[in-house]
């Protein structure tokens, strides 16, 4: 059976085919403006026997294809479990949301938090910071690695940081210092997410920031337990998907429970 | 039920409503409605009742308002569980619920509260100050109460501009705590004689316990109905019974509750259902839902779950105690009616361990898989209290979603996100 999951995110399209529960390919697209559309090229691509969408295009996805969805939570919780059979907890921090999920038996999720409505220390945060910073995303992720002490910044509330940060570059304050200061303060939040669902170790570490070398190593130094970054950080939610839907036909060992 | 549409123009105009803004705020709950509640399937009839309720809240009722008013009869307007009915009602007053359940000229009200009040409280100051509640307007004197800062001071506010009077409601439930409301309760039954310019005496106080306990009987009713799998009915349209009952008349509104009980019995015994079994069943307990409030019920509900229970001011706190019908003096039965209303168990009260007892028994009876904990933003009495309740819902085995919004619809995508990934996790 082929079956293609679709994480239509704000930032990113991913999209995961799953021959017989295993992965035969993926491909990972900017969203866009016009997201429909784009994940259309995935689903006519070629064929498949089902199709499942998660992440904040589900719904559309869903009345357009009239194929099922399921949301991040569970879709990463899946993905997670089955990329690392004893991952006791996910964190996924994506284009505008970030969710912490602690996990139970078979990538069951147990308890979640989510941010709420606004994007404050996601990855639209961090692209915001590096333009105000003048770095490329994946140069201030360097730079704040090479810092050795960041400089405080008090606001996680992207409008609010971005002034902070500009009136910090107008004070002559070291820029890497300024991109620790802002990484240190998304993994301080984090980590306190992590703790009100009571997550333990192994951790997997999903979706684009986890890409962010920075952000996993200051993760890991605060995180108890075990931080596991996947390869392909990026649709682990995506292949979840997929798998949601070998588990309502019974096949897989990732949903049946067993 | 007329075929021509009755033009309620004049009758607002002389009330004093802003007419432009009035007919924006009718269109959009109309649409609020037509979206949450017509879309439903497998409705009870009996609903058929409410949707026209819905259709005539500020036209036909309002009229009866005027109509009363008119012969001498005085309208007393509440926000408040604590506020007796029995009382105002015994005096021969007829009392309804103010509006506050929609966002509406927030810009006005920032200009005298800050920013950060709950919407309740914003809300029903935009309602005032924008004049297009009806049943503010037609209110002879508005009851507040102390049951929390911001309503302390919003109703110093609304005194300014509104014939208002508070009744101050203790903190604790301790003996000296019940003397002082028993007093309170005195107090207001000086306040609705002298309003209304009638004595309340035994027999009139009689009565009206009796026709305020067979409201509340008629939806505790409709309550148990709901514990059935299927629910014969949805939480939507149970809130809605609720809500109406802070304003509809009272013998006809218990009688139409009745009849659609009678329905929901019907239904639940034959197994039929507005969701299949096996549906997700979910309590909701926290912060009042003021009509048109309807926001988290109908994102869950849209999720596909169903809801079985309130645990809230416009739920199982407004119905499930009765004032005791055997008092034979005056004062045992204002006695009475002051024991009954202390007994409500409302996050302004130290300890709430009542409330939290509630919600636990409740998600029991009701069959609930999942417990969702609602609470308006920078309402600090709920939101406090909400990690007592996680924790004991927990410990009864129970998933809990903890919710904190306000009346605004920019934050439903994001809520449907989790509310859907909660119900994939029960």
């Amino acid at each position: 059976m082929r079956v293609l999951g679709l994480d239509i995110g704000s930032r990113s399209i991913d999209a995961v085919w799953l021959e017989d529960d295993r992965i035969v390919d993926w491909v990972v697209a900017d969203s866009g403006y016009d997201p429909g559309s784009a994940s259309a090229v995935f689903v006519e691509r070629d064929a498949h026997d089902l199709l499942v969408a998660t992440g904040y295009g589900r719904h559309v996805a869903k009345e357009r294809f009239g194929c099922s969805a399921v949301t991040e939570i569970t879709a990463y919780g899946l993905g997670a479990a089955a990329l690392f059979p004893n991952a006791a907890s996910v964190l996924d921090i994506g284009g505008q949301d970030t969710k912490v999920i602690s996990l139970g038996h078979a990538g069951r999720v147990v308890d979640f938090e989510m941010n709420d409505k606004c994007a404050a220390g996601t990855g639209k945060f961090l692209e915001v910071m590096a333009r105000a910073l003048g770095f490329s995303l994946e140069d201030m992720a360097e730079q704040a690695r090479k810092a050795e002490t960041g400089i405080a910044v008090s606001s996680m509330c992207t409008v609010f940081a971005e002034s902070e940060v500009t009136g910090l570059v107008h004070r002559g304050e070291d820029r890497a210092r300024i991109a620790r200061g802002l990484h240190e303060a998304i993994a301080k939040r984090t980590l306190g997410s992590l703790k009100r669902v009571s997550a333990t170790g192994p951790l997997v570490f999903a979706g684009g920031v986890a890409k962010n070398p920075a952000m996993v190593d200051l993760v890991a130094n605060g995180f108890s337990g075990e931080v596991l970054v996947p390869e392909e950080a990026q649709i682990v939610g995506a292949y979840g998907a997929a798998l949601s839907a070998c588990g309502s036909e019974g096949s897989t060992r990732w949903v049946s429970g067993s | 039920m007329t075929d021509q549409p009755v033009d309620y123009h004049p009758m607002w105009e002389e009330l004093g409503l802003d007419l432009p803004s009035h007919d924006a705020l009718l269109t959009a709950v109309g649409q609020l409605f037509g979206d949450a509640y017509l879309t439903q399937e497998n409705r009870p009839k009996g609903m058929d009742y409410l949707n026209f309720v819905m259709s005539e809240v500020h036209g036909l009722r309002i009229k009866e308002l005027d109509d009363f008013r008119k012969q001498g009869g005085k309208v007393f307007g509440t926000f408040c569980l604590y506020v007796p009915e029995e009382i105002i009602r015994a005096a021969g007053g007829w009392s309804v619920g103010l509006c506050a359940g929609a966002e509406f000229a927030y810009d006005q009200v920032e200009q005298i509260m800050p920013r950060n009040t709950c919407s309740l409280i914003k809300s029903f100051m935009g309602f005032k100050l924008a004049k297009v509640c009806p049943y503010i307007e037609s209110a002879d004197l508005v009851i507040g109460e102390t049951t929390c800062d911001g309503k302390k001071k919003a109703y110093e506010l609304l005194g300014e501009i509104h014939n208002t009077w508070v009744m101050e409601l203790p903190q604790m439930k301790r003996p000296e705590d019940l003397a002082m409301w028993k007093a309170e309760v005195r107090e207001l039954v000086k306040k609705a004689e002298e309003v209304t310019g009638n004595t309340i005496t035994a027999d009139s106080l009689r009565a009206a316990i009796k026709e305020v306990n067979d409201k509340r009987r008629a939806l505790q009713r409709i309550a148990a109905a709901s514990a059935a799998d299927p629910s014969p009915i949805s939480g939507k349209d149970r809130l809605l019974a609720t809500q109406v009952a802070f304003y509809d008349d009272v013998p006809r509104f218990t009688q139409m509750m009745n009849a659609l009980a009678d329905e929901l019995e019907a239904r639940a015994g034959a197994g039929e259902g507005v969701a299949p079994r096996g549906t997700k069943r979910v309590l909701v307990t926290g912060t009042p839902m003021a009509l048109p409030n309807w926001k988290i019920h109908d994102i869950i509900e849209k999720a596909g779950a169903v809801v079985v229970a309130e645990e809230m001011c416009t739920g199982s706190r407004y119905y499930q105690d009765l004032v005791p019908e055997d008092g034979t003096t005056l004062d045992e039965m204002i006695d009475a009616v002051a024991e009954k209303y202390l007994d409500i168990n409302c996050a302004c009260f130290t300890p709430n361990q009542g409330r939290i007892d509630d919600v636990v028994r409740m998600a029991k009876e009701y069959g609930a898989d999942g417990v969702i904990d609602l609470s308006l933003q920078f309402c600090g009495l709920y939101e406090m209290e909400s990690h007592g309740v996680e924790a004991a819902v927990r410990e009864a085995g129970l998933p809990v979603l903890k919710i904190t919004t306000d009346y605004s619809m920019e934050d439903v995508g994001q809520l449907s996100t989790r509310v859907e990934a909660f119900l994939e996790m029960l």
